[in-house]
């Protein structure tokens, strides 16, 4: 997808927060300008804001611990949010949620607002907030997100450990709303990141048409599972009206 | 010398809530073994503040949760730790059963079998009208044996509970416990055939 092909763009700094409405049809391309950045994401069905991303759900119904090119982002209502239709990454973490406050301090150590100004460290826990208030959201809604750009790897013992591979600048995924899709973005750091020194580099959002799934979509046929979560997604629309919501 | 305050047995398939006090040791038994026990926390007081999967394993590094394994809540704090465990490691990713996740991994025909979520709902509902979906996130299954892979793969896999077998934990601040005694009959998670669980609760 070209850049100069966008419909909309913004270029994120390390540690803000962004959202955006991707209405059905519509896809985000998110690309580590710098190669040290981290996008937490959170997604909620803008016509229904209490389903939302399941970490578990998406996880168990793609056997999988890690998102890559194919899988997709599972409701907890049993439809696909967003599907992974182009991914240069490889293996994006969903278990290690985000930072807050006092996490950013231990590892980068104190640099506030009084300090630093608009230089502040910033976490992910509060941007999330912040960004989730606009959208009469709040803490009950701060689910396990998914951490687009950081690779976590499991060993047989269950040890888990931020991988070197998360270092690929220019790295892009491509992210197809299955929904009318409410994306809520940190650009915070990942929480196994190690400091002293807090990332500098921008994450560029850009939207784009992508269009109707067709029926031998790389998402869709990915496995069964995704098969009927796109049934039920299709189901969502199947009334003039948006029914039969369930 | 600590005093038994309460022992309930909770039936196949059913859910249950209780208040655990900071202090107190709640013990779950898996009586006949091989029975996934979809279980989660709130902080009693602010239940705005409930048990977080990804916080637990993050603080931790590791992804099974055991003895000596604190349960992290979304603000951070410790609400309980594992004191005792003759099972020896418990699931926190693979989520709770729901008619919808049921329709997406196995067919659309189980949207009408029972399901954790439908349990965990009527037990919160019935506790209190202000909970909703909502409050709800990622649960613990104890017992259960959800193994990931160093190459990015997650299964359900068959039990390494037994008869008998049992978790303790002690609680760091007051809690409520919400269970689901899991109905799951489409996946080895309570070995095709769920049985009952034994809830006991001392003051230390």
């Amino acid at each position: 997808m070209p850049s100069n092909a966008f419909l909309l763009e913004e270029r994120i700094p390390a540690g803000c927060h962004h959202a955006l409405l991707l209405k059905r049809g519509y896809a985000l391309r998110l690309t580590d300008l710098s190669g040290d950045g981290n996008v937490g994401l959170l997604a909620f069905n803008a016509d229904e804001r209490s389903e939302r991303y399941n970490m578990a759900d998406t996880l168990k119904a793609q056997h999988t611990h890690k998102l890559a090119l194919g899988n997709v982002l599972y409701s907890d209502m049993g439809r696909p949010l967003l599907s992974i239709m182009g991914d240069s990454f490889g293996w994006h973490d969903t278990i290690c949620g985000t930072t807050n406050a006092a996490m950013i301090e231990a590892t980068y150590g104190l640099n506030d607002f009084q300090l630093a100004r608009n230089g502040y460290y910033r976490n992910g826990r509060d941007g999330f907030l912040m960004e989730l208030g606009r959208w009469g959201l709040g803490r009950r809604d701060l689910v396990p997100n998914a951490n687009f750009f950081s690779t976590v790897t499991v060993d047989d013992e269950g040890n888990i450990a931020l991988s070197e591979a998360s270092y690929q600048p220019g790295a892009w995924v491509e992210l197809r709303a299955e929904l009318n899709v409410l994306v809520i973005l940190s650009t915070a750091p990942h929480p196994l990141r190690e400091g002293p020194a807090y990332p500098e580099g921008e994450i560029e959002a850009g939207v784009f048409w992508a269009g109707e799934v067709p029926a031998t979509d790389l998402c869709r046929t990915a496995c069964g599972e995704n098969q009927r979560g796109f049934e039920n997604a299709e189901a969502w629309f199947a009334l003039p009206d948006g029914g039969p919501k369930a | 010398m600590s005093t038994l305050l309460r022992q309930e047995t909770i039936r196949a398939g059913d859910p249950f809530m209780a208040r655990i006090n900071a202090g107190q040791r709640v013990r779950l038994v898996d009586t006949e073994g091989n029975e996934a026990v979809d279980t989660f926390f709130f902080n009693a007081e602010d239940p705005r503040e409930r048990y977080s999967a990804v916080d637990t394993v993050r603080r931790q590094r590791n992804v099974y949760l055991t003895t000596g394994t604190e349960l992290v809540s979304n603000e951070d704090r410790t609400l309980l730790t594992i004191v005792d465990d003759t099972c020896g490691r418990h699931d926190t990713l693979g989520g709770a059963c729901a008619s919808e996740s049921n329709t997406v991994r196995y067919a659309h025909d189980r949207k009408f079998m029972h399901s954790c979520r439908d349990n965990f709902l009527l037990a919160l509902l019935n506790w209190n009208e202000d909970f909703s979906k909502r409050d709800l996130g990622p649960n613990i299954n104890f017992f259960m044996n959800v193994p990931l892979s160093a190459d990015g793969g997650l299964r359900f896999a068959d039990g390494i509970s037994g008869p008998g077998k049992y978790v303790e934990l002690v609680a760091h601040m007051d809690v409520l416990i919400l269970i689901s005694n899991c109905p799951q009959l489409n996946n080895p998670c309570s070995g095709f055939n769920p049985t009952p669980v034994e809830f006991l609760l001392w003051d230390a």
